[in-house]
């Protein structure tokens, strides 16, 4: 310090300042960037695509949404609900919606990754909102245990323990989230489809969310370690299955043990 | 034993191991013993054996139980777990659940022991369950086996027991989520409430002592009751005698089967080896309570689809109907400046308290309307008694109402169906189930009598058609041999009993009441057919003649 102290007035002090103001200028602006490039690579859409996907909305989503995803009675304003969201809705095969029901169910996609790319091109144009995660964020790397302790706290009471699913209210439901990929999961975190909550990135992190898929994924390839699973629905499918299976063959052993022979 | 006089010369065995039988049994008495139980008879029918399931899941229990002992360390104290289960690994829990984690994962079959464990815990209860359904629905619980019906109550009680401690020893999310709820109605009990929490579990829920506590409660002194009962009660089956079916040469001086030696030792320890197959079957190739899904115990979050084992779900799903409001009255209540919470006490407590009074009274109360006196040892169809059968199905089908209610989530997302209306269809069927069961049963149990009357007064439809020469067609009805014939007609039909007045000449309001119940019971009856009536019936020689049967002075109801 003292070094520093006695050599601040030297003559090429202010050059040596300017330079290192411009470096740290420099090199926050271009952290920046890169960090805008990535989120860019996958939310920068061409005009083309803006274009073909109001093309495909007006065909297919207008009915419900409104000419401009401006909202109807039928269904609402999807201005600023993000690429996220239409990624997910539509990638999943919920929408375009089957059938009017307590909620959206999932069905065989009905466009193919272009088209919905397009789609949440066009609603991405309409206004701001969350946009499609990153590859860094899904690629299951993260903390599992971490990540259980989080789905446990935050997700496990719709979702089940082991994210076998289980009911809400009137119809309504928590999925069972085996073989749901891991982009879909976390776009249904940032954009609480159907009855889901918003899991915000002030609420769960990014990193936190990656644990939690992560977790389940690792549960989900883990498999089940004591024998078939019985649907990881816990003591009402081990009760059925001892009274239905377990005292189903012994009443078949008591029978055999007691017919006659002659 | 007697016969060991002293004049005749002492019996020296020939060969060596002979001698050393001889030695020993002169000391114990062991062919004395075998004498007396090798010769008692059991009746054979397969629903005889259910009792003999509980037993071995019971040994299986105690087996299986001591290897988890070994391993199992029912401390609340907090670590982090560093086991082989990766998704759990560096997770804050209590060295109890990482316990069970270890047994799970590190300990040479310890997996499997925890699943033929919990396996046997649910068949345990549920063959005393069903065997108890046996001995009501047989009227096996008359004189003289009140008693032993309560030893067996008193049993189903204890394994109730038993289960629901074990299944909290693990610490788990499920498990403590389970705990709380207990905990919940505890606390709902007035005045005292708290208090016994608080004694409970050492402070405010969930404390540090209560794995510890329940620990003891499971391994200790539920174990030991049960023990205890099961040799009461195997002790006043010796006593008593096993009950049979009716049959030709069956009635209640005597016991026809076969001996117990060799015939049923080799079958019960052949059966004993079946049922511990069956289980590590089971445990073998089906998961049961996969603890590291739901991770430690942490009384923020609760998992969807948490109940209890299966034995305490009707208990959780009264909790799940009661509704928490009526308009706008509200099931809880502040008296006083205290909260009284009805709208837990009342599930929680009331029908399980109706169940089990009921239960163990049944046998006082059936012996109190009919004024049966007597000794049985022959068991009654279920058809033949059918108020009684009707009563059991009431109660039978309000228990399942609310074991079906435990599981109301799972109703609704497996069959697409809402939350709600699966909740309103049982609150209904709550009240009218055990009704509809009730006359539906005695319906049926009638009808079976009637069928059976029918096929005794003119045998069996062959399904032959016969065209007669003036051209009637007739369908022959074959005769039943005597052995099955006995079986439809050799039963008791007790009729109602009228109120009689007392030693004093006073018709009692307790004895209005009593006929009353009398009426009740036995004003719907269909009489066995009477010697007359099958001889008359077979007098026409071809017995195919109407169906119809002869009144002849039996009130066969509409």
């Amino acid at each position: 310090m003292k070094a520093l102290s006695q050599k601040r007035r030297h003559p090429l002090a202010a050059i040596a300042l300017l330079l290192m103001g411009l470096l740290i200028t420099g090199g926050l602006y271009a952290v920046a960037t890169t960090v805008n490039e990535a989120k860019a690579s996958t939310t920068s859409y061409s005009a083309d695509d803006v274009e073909e996907g109001g093309k495909l909305f007006a065909a297919n989503c207008a009915t419900c949404h409104g000419m401009g995803a401006s909202g109807t009675d039928a269904g609402p304003s999807l201005v600023g609900v993000g690429a996220a969201a239409v990624d997910f809705q539509v990638g999943t095969g919920r929408m375009p919606m089957q059938m009017n029901g307590p909620q959206a169910m999932k069905k065989p996609v009905q466009f193919n990754d272009e088209q919905t790319n397009q789609l949440s091109a066009y609603v991405a144009s309409l206004g701001a909102g969350p946009a499609i995660p990153e590859e860094g964020l899904l690629d299951e790397g993260g903390d599992a245990a971490a990540g259980g302790e989080l789905f446990r706290v935050n997700c496990a009471m719709c979702h089940n323990a082991a994210a076998a699913g289980g009911a809400l209210t009137r119809g309504k439901f928590a999925p069972a989230l085996a073989d749901v990929s891991g982009k879909h999961i976390y776009e249904a975190m940032v954009t609480g489809p159907q009855n889901m909550p918003v899991f915000s990135d002030s609420n769960i992190t990014p990193e936190d969310k990656r644990d939690i898929i992560t977790f389940l994924k690792q549960i989900e390839t883990t498999g089940s370690p004591g024998g078939a699973d019985l649907g990881s629905l816990g003591p009402v499918a081990e009760g059925l299955f001892v009274w239905v299976a377990g005292l189903g063959v012994i009443i078949a052993f008591t029978i055999w043990l007691t017919s006659r022979t002659s | 034993m007697s016969a060991a006089s002293t004049a005749e010369p002492a019996f020296v065995a020939k060969t060596k191991t002979g001698r050393f039988t001889d030695f020993v049994d002169q000391r114990v008495g062991g062919s004395g013993i075998l004498r007396e139980f090798g010769r008692k008879v059991f009746p054979d029918h397969w629903s005889f054996m259910f009792g003999e399931v509980a037993l071995y899941s019971f040994v299986i229990l105690l087996l299986s139980g001591t290897f988890l002992t070994f391993f199992f360390d029912p401390s609340m104290a907090e670590t982090h777990y560093d086991g082989s289960y990766v998704p759990l690994k560096g997770v804050e829990m209590s060295v109890a659940y990482s316990s069970s984690l270890d047994i799970s994962f590190d300990i040479r079959g310890g997996l499997f022991m925890r699943q033929v464990h919990h396996w046997a815990a649910l068949l345990f209860v549920a063959s005393i369950a069903v065997h108890m359904l046996r001995v009501f629905f047989t009227g096996a619980f008359r004189k003289p086996r009140e008693m032993n019906w309560v030893v067996g109550s008193v049993l189903l009680i204890l394994a109730m027991a038993a289960g629901f401690t074990g299944y909290s020893l693990p610490d788990d999310l499920l498990s403590g989520n389970g705990l709380r709820i207990i905990d919940g109605v505890i606390k709902s009990i007035p005045v005292v409430g708290t208090y016994i929490s608080f004694f409970l579990f050492g402070g405010e829920f969930p404390g540090t002592a209560v794995i510890g506590r329940l620990y003891m409660l499971h391994i200790l002194l539920v174990p030991a009751l049960i023990l205890l009962m099961i040799v009461l009660h195997l002790f006043m089956v010796v006593v008593h005698k096993h009950t049979q079916y009716p049959g030709p040469g069956r009635n209640d001086n005597n016991v026809v089967g076969y001996p117990l030696g060799p015939v049923y030792a080799a079958k019960a320890g052949g059966f004993f080896f079946i049922v511990f197959g069956v289980l590590a079957l089971m445990a073998g190739f089906f998961t049961i309570n996969p603890i590291w899904n739901y991770g430690p115990y942490d009384p923020s979050p609760v998992s969807a689809g948490t109940q209890p084992d299966w034995y305490i779900g009707f208990v959780d799903g009264a909790l799940r109907l009661m509704p928490g409001t009526f308009g706008d009255w509200q099931v809880e209540q502040t008296w006083l400046g205290f909260v009284f919470s009805f709208n837990v006490l009342l599930p929680a407590l009331v029908p399980a308290g109706i169940l089990f009074t009921v239960m163990f009274m049944y046998p006082w109360i059936e012996r109190w309307i009919t004024k049966d006196d007597r000794e049985h040892h022959v068991l009654d169809r279920p058809r033949n008694a059918p108020t009684r059968t009707a009563i059991g199905m009431a109660g039978f089908v309000w228990y399942c109402v609310m074991w079906a209610a435990a599981g109301s989530d799972l109703i609704a997302t497996h069959f697409h169906v809402s939350l709600n209306d699966v909740t309103y269809w049982l609150r209904a069927l709550f009240f009218i189930g055990p009704i509809i069961a009730f006359i539906v049963t005695k319906r049926v149990a009638l009808a079976l009598q009637r069928k059976d009357r029918e096929i005794a007064l003119h045998g069996r439809e062959t399904g032959r058609i016969v065209r007669l020469p003036h051209g009637e067609f007739i369908e022959v009805h074959a005769p039943l041999d005597e052995y099955k014939r006995y079986k439809l007609v050799g039963f008791e039909s007790p009729e109602v009993l009228p109120a009689v007045p007392n030693e004093h000449g006073v018709v009692t309001r307790k004895e209005k009441r009593r006929a009353f119940l009398s009426k009740w019971f036995f004003e719907d009856r269909v009489a066995p057919a009477s010697p007359a009536e099958l001889e008359a019936a077979h007098g026409h020689g071809h017995g195919h003649e109407a169906v119809e049967a002869p009144e002849a002075a039996k009130s066969l109801s509409h």
